[in-house]
């Protein structure tokens, strides 16, 4: 709380600046009931946000239009449409580059059309917060949800968080910059949501009062210097060209490789105290049946060990908040003691299966089962994950079809 | 701006070899009426650059670091090709992303830096091949243009993908027999400089860089009217004479002999550009 000896400031919106651990902890919470689009609007009026640029694509269209309102109402900077979503991410690159803390939407195709400029941005080590609405990306054509492209992202040199519902991504979003922010840390952040899912649907969100924001972006305090022609050192091609064929320059640039992946792995403190640890936990704690998920299928696994709860079986889920950087040690605990670990997913590829198998390898005797799977905007009832279950254990039960 | 900027740190300058030095004690900043008659007593890129020798964009990109009336608040924007081989050796602020994304990049440092800094002139120039700026980048550079973004926009058009081992692009001439052109090219050039002005940039030049001078004063229009007014575009003729067979003295002939035909010099200057350099003749800057 301010007192009366401490200087008062507001930002370039006239919102009181406060600190993270206030806006996100302390400060008091209403009820509203939005969607998802508006719960990223409210996040972005909460945090200080200089720019952000936008291309049409289903189902992020609203969340973009949304943040230009706030532009129009003087709470963002600078905003516009770019001419396409490699465009978009250019931009945005640029506008991070000069300085300002930015923000945009994607979704599906878009993802895949920006896609060269990802690594570029984690390369670039510029603090860019990508709120990426998931959907289909394969022919034939798709705006159904789907989480396929994902899996694409997860190599690209930034950080992947995974909300579950409207209320994970507002919070999400406003712990986003100020992890990705962070001098060690530095790297882009992509926060993912199930697109339609929680973009579309509506939901009560815990907001607090929108008078108040985050600390503004101190571009001064990066790792990398700000091109803004203020500050030495400047000399610099950013990057530079690592392209003679010797060893140093081999060492140069897998060496900036391994930085960019360090500098994710430096977000873990940051990331387990602004998100309240990296995974969620629900259900029995001594149940041998394990869902681990992400996303809206961690909400479904969690009706799913209420309708096993009915059958007499135990389960719990654990749900991860970030996927890079993974919460390994997070998970190996969780799973101790775990006979079965299902990974229901909304893509077709598996992508989570892999990386649990990846993480349990040598550290859990447990059996991974990669189901349920469903994809191309296909819903997961609980009744199917339920369904999975039984397979297993050769029961019928009556909530199955 | 600083000029603590362009200074090597002190514990590196007795390591440094001369050139980086000349650098930072050769330069000509803060001055507006700075050009190429300075570069006999300036330095603006190093010698033992990487461009091939003779290479006449090492020529352009010299006379364009001399003209910048403002070096010290100027960002360049660049992109892959032979061009972005050379600002590591230069001393200013620049900028390499991707291939093809520089007039995006550029949009978005223009438009952040002129929200930060409101009171302050940062100029943001792009530079940038044929393939980058008229293929691959097509999209990005028109689109700049439309959404009228205050940038100025520099091709270096060698008529061929230089850097990738000589493709033919966009520019290249119709008939030219290039690598993935084997027959010969099957359309005309594209006339970028034609484009640019109905895309709505306010000062576009078409020239080789055969006389600096000119360069200089093209130069300095498109950056005051780009500060002031809008986009504006300037397509230079750098010759890859690696990639055409010729010897590497030979770049200014080739120059000076396209002078004359399809790269005579042609400069377009909208009304409210014409006011801006009219001013500017005033004030003598230009």
């Amino acid at each position: 709380m301010q007192t009366s000896t401490e200087t008062v400031i507001y930002n370039r919106a006239g919102q009181r600046v406060v600190s993270p651990d206030y806006l996100l902890f302390e400060a008091p919470r209403t009820k509203h009931f939005m969607t998802g689009s508006e719960a990223v609007k409210e996040a972005v009026k909460r945090a200080s946000v200089d720019a952000s640029v936008s291309y049409p694509i289903t189902p992020q269209s609203e969340a973009a239009h949304l943040i230009g309102e706030l532009w129009v109402e003087g709470y963002v900077g600078v905003y516009f449409r770019g001419e396409s979503e490699f465009g978009v991410m250019s931009e945005i690159a640029g506008c991070a580059m000069a300085g300002a803390r930015t923000i945009t939407t994607t979704s599906g195709p878009g993802t895949l059309r920006a896609f060269e400029n990802f690594p570029m941005w984690a390369g670039t080590r510029i603090p860019v917060q990508l709120v990426l609405m998931a959907r289909g990306v394969n022919s034939p054509l798709s705006i159904q949800p789907d989480n396929l492209e994902v899996g694409f992202l997860l190599d690209t040199g930034c950080m992947i968080w995974y909300a579950e519902n409207a209320q994970d991504l507002f919070d999400m979003i406003l712990a986003g910059f100020v992890v990705a922010e962070q001098p060690d840390v530095h790297v882009p952040v992509i926060t993912v949501v199930d697109g339609f899912f929680v973009s579309h649907t509506r939901e009560a969100v815990m907001l607090p009062p929108d008078d108040i924001a985050l600390p503004p972006y101190n571009p001064y305090k990066a790792p990398m210097p700000v091109i803004d022609a203020e500050v030495p050192p400047g000399r610099f091609l950013r990057d530079p060209f690592v392209m003679k064929s010797n060893y140093i320059s081999y060492a140069t640039h897998a060496s900036w490789q391994w930085e960019v992946r360090s500098a994710i792995e430096r977000s873990r403190p940051y990331a387990k105290h602004y998100l309240r640890g990296l995974v969620e936990e629900f259900g029995d704690p001594s149940a041998e049946l394990v869902f681990v998920a992400c996303g809206t299928a961690a909400a479904q696994s969690k009706e799913a060990v209420r309708l096993l709860e009915e059958e007499g079986i135990k389960a719990r889920v654990i749900k991860l908040k970030t996927i890079r950087p993974f919460p390994i040690e997070e998970l190996r605990q969780a799973v101790k003691g775990a006979k079965y670990i299902f990974v229901p997913e909304f893509n077709v590829v598996g992508w989570l299966e892999r990386e649990v198998r990846r993480y349990l390898y040598g550290h859990s005797d447990a059996e991974v089962i990669g189901a349920p799977r469903v994809a191309g905007g296909m819903t997961m009832p609980a009744e199917v994950i339920v369904k999975e279950v039984l397979k297993l254990t050769g029961k019928e039960v009556k909530h199955v079809i | 701006m600083s000029y603590k900027i362009y200074e090597i740190n002190e514990e590196f300058l007795d390591v440094m070899p001369q050139e980086i030095k000349d650098l930072q004690f050769k330069a000509t900043w803060g001055n507006p009426k700075r050009g190429v008659m300075d570069l006999p007593y300036s330095k603006e890129l190093i010698e033992e650059h990487s461009l091939c020798a003779g290479c006449p964009e090492s020529m352009a990109l010299r006379y364009i670091l001399a003209s910048l009336p403002n070096p010290e608040d100027t960002i360049i924007v660049n992109s892959t090709g032979c061009t972005s081989l050379v600002f590591p050796h230069i001393a200013l602020h620049t900028v390499h992303s991707l291939f093809g994304n520089q007039n995006a990049v550029a949009s978005g440092i223009k438009r952040v830096l002129e929200w930060r800094f409101p009171d302050k002139v940062k100029d943001v120039v792009v530079l940038a091949g044929d393939g980058a700026t008229v293929d691959i980048g097509l999209d990005c550079t028109l689109q700049s243009f439309f959404r009228q973004e205050k940038i100025t926009t520099i091709c270096f058009d060698n008529e061929v993908y230089a850097n990738t081992g000589g493709q033919e692009s966009g520019l290249t001439v119709k008939g030219h027999v290039f690598k993935m052109a084997p027959k010969g090219k099957q359309w005309d050039k594209v006339p970028m400089w034609q484009l640019a002005i109905d895309s709505g940039c306010h000062y576009v030049a078409r020239l080789t860089v055969s006389s600096p001078k000119r360069v200089e004063t093209v130069i300095k229009k498109a950056i005051y009217v780009a500060r002031e007014v809008g986009p504006t575009y300037v397509h230079l003729y750098t010759p890859c004479i690696l990639e055409i067979g010729l010897n590497s003295d030979d770049g200014l002939d080739e120059m000076r002999q396209r002078d004359k035909e399809r790269f005579a010099f042609f400069e377009y200057v909208s009304e409210p550009a014409k006011e801006v350099i009219e001013r500017k003749k005033e004030e003598g800057l230009l």
